[in-house]
């Protein structure tokens, strides 16, 4: 196994760069922190939608966060290669398609958080704010989301970890993530497979146990933020 | 534009109907087989013997940090090289890509099964279990006619979200060369050029199924509400 790193660690680190793309680890970070980065805003969009009192913003939204949440990723990623092209009229490449199926799935989990963290702030929160004058998008924007945000934190890295497992089935479009080098090590030593694999998959642990003890760390931290008896946040 | 003839009559259909099959089969499979090992590892993880916490601390974060596609492809292409030989002629000439799917995914799901129990069982209240010791019970005897009876109960709405999440997983199954509802899907839009149809198929059936768990759950929980203590 320790010769399989020596050959290959840079390799499984960046792919084939900087004399072709950018792959391996690197571009699993990549993916992950920027389809986060994009589904974000939206989920709070989408999130917002899901409690608003507007019915007919509210069902739509709920229809859709019921859609997606029922498919597998795999399907909306198949739908993505296969409609992408037709809708924006040229191919797009492996790491556009993983991204935008990325963004709608993440985005429609993080908006099933949001509405949480929404709905986990009191509503004498928002009476508050109506009562001081604000408007219900202002008090939403001013006073309501950003103490839920705040309580969403600790989903967030969780949901950071869920999203760096998911870019592993870029491996099935052949995107030159870290599963698919891993693939590609495995064709050109043969015979190793429990080796290669059991590196990939102690590489996948590491950084998500990593990420999931900074989520719980967080979690505490917020949770002796909001001790009885502190009267300013 | 949309052929609805297709997945109506013929080979299409078939091919469809059978990975449809296939899907239902390894959730029913994984289902039995991940339930009792999920108990098994939630009371490890509440023993009250300091290794057996940790091997079940081990079990859960260990498969939990893995992407199921990496257990997939270590089942499927790195497990069976360690075998000796003759198991191993043995599981090559039978369905191994159904085995080494089936194995995957029963260890992913009971460990995320596992932690739904584990707090149904921290949601028993503490005077339960220790009212079935004062009466004499063991540790394990506590466990099974006290404490997990109440806990289960509690356990049955995230259960069944995991079991939604178990059905929806099967699909990646597919890079092992199983024969399930996305493999056959990808089949037949490679066949007849209709991703359209074939896809919407497979969303349909895959959409279906998840509701009617969604549902299930919904139900579950208010007509069977956790009892209050």
């Amino acid at each position: 196994m320790l010769d399989l790193i020596r050959d290959y660690w840079l390799y499984f680190l960046i792919g084939q760069y900087p004399q072709g793309p950018l792959g391996g680890l690197a571009l699993t970070l990549a993916l992950a922190a920027l389809a986060l980065v994009l589904a974000l805003p939206l989920g709070v969009v989408l999130g917002v939608a899901r409690v608003s009192p507007l019915r007919w913003l509210r069902w739509p939204v709920t229809a859709l966060v019921h859609t997606v949440r029922g498919l597998p990723l795999l399907m909306v990623i198949f739908w993505a290669y296969f409609f992408l092209p037709a809708v924006t009229g040229h191919k797009t490449e492996q790491f556009g398609t993983m991204l935008a199926a990325l963004v709608i799935f993440d985005a429609v989990y993080l908006a099933e958080v949001v509405r949480a963290g929404l709905q986990g702030v009191p509503h004498g929160q928002f009476e508050a704010a109506r009562s001081l004058g604000f408007g219900y998008l202002g008090a939403m924007r001013l006073v309501v989301l950003p103490q839920a945000l705040r309580a969403m934190l600790p989903s967030l890295v969780n949901q950071f970890v869920a999203t760096i497992k998911e870019t592993s089935l870029g491996y099935i479009i052949g995107l030159n993530e870290i599963s698919f080098i891993a693939a590609q090590v495995n064709a050109q030593v043969f015979t190793r497979a429990a080796e290669v694999y059991g590196l990939l998959a102690a590489t996948y642990f590491v950084l998500c146990f990593g990420l999931s003890r900074l989520a719980w760390a967080l979690e505490r931290r917020l949770a002796r933020g909001r001790a009885p008896g502190r009267v300013t946040p | 534009m949309f052929d609805a003839d297709l997945l109506l009559h013929g080979q299409y259909h078939d091919w469809l109907l059978h990975g449809l099959a296939v899907s239902l089969k390894l959730t029913g499979l994984v289902f039995v087989l991940a339930l009792p090992l999920a108990v098994l590892v939630a009371l490890l993880r509440l023993a009250p013997v300091a290794p057996l916490r940790a091997a079940g601390w081990f079990y859960v974060e260990g498969i939990r940090g893995v992407p199921l596609l990496a257990h997939l492809l270590f089942w499927y292409f790195g497990a069976p090289e360690l075998l000796p030989d003759g198991p191993k002629e043995w599981l090559y000439a039978h369905d191994v890509e159904f085995a080494s799917a089936a194995v995957a995914l029963t260890l992913y799901t009971a460990a995320y099964m596992a932690e739904d129990i584990r707090s149904g069982i921290r949601a028993v209240p503490a005077v339960q279990f220790e009212a079935g010791r004062s009466l004499g019970f063991g540790f394990l005897a506590t466990m099974r006619l006290v404490v997990l009876p109440q806990a289960l109960r509690i356990t049955v709405p995230p259960l069944l979200s995991q079991t939604l999440n178990l059905w929806k997983d099967t699909s990646i199954a597919t890079v092992v060369g199983v024969g399930e509802l996305m493999y056959q899907a990808a089949r037949v839009e490679s066949a007849s050029f209709r991703s359209l149809e074939a896809f919407a198929f497979a969303s349909a059936a895959y959409l279906t199924v998840s509701l009617v768990l969604t549902a299930l759950a919904a139900v579950v929980q208010r007509r069977w509400p956790a009892r209050q203590a």
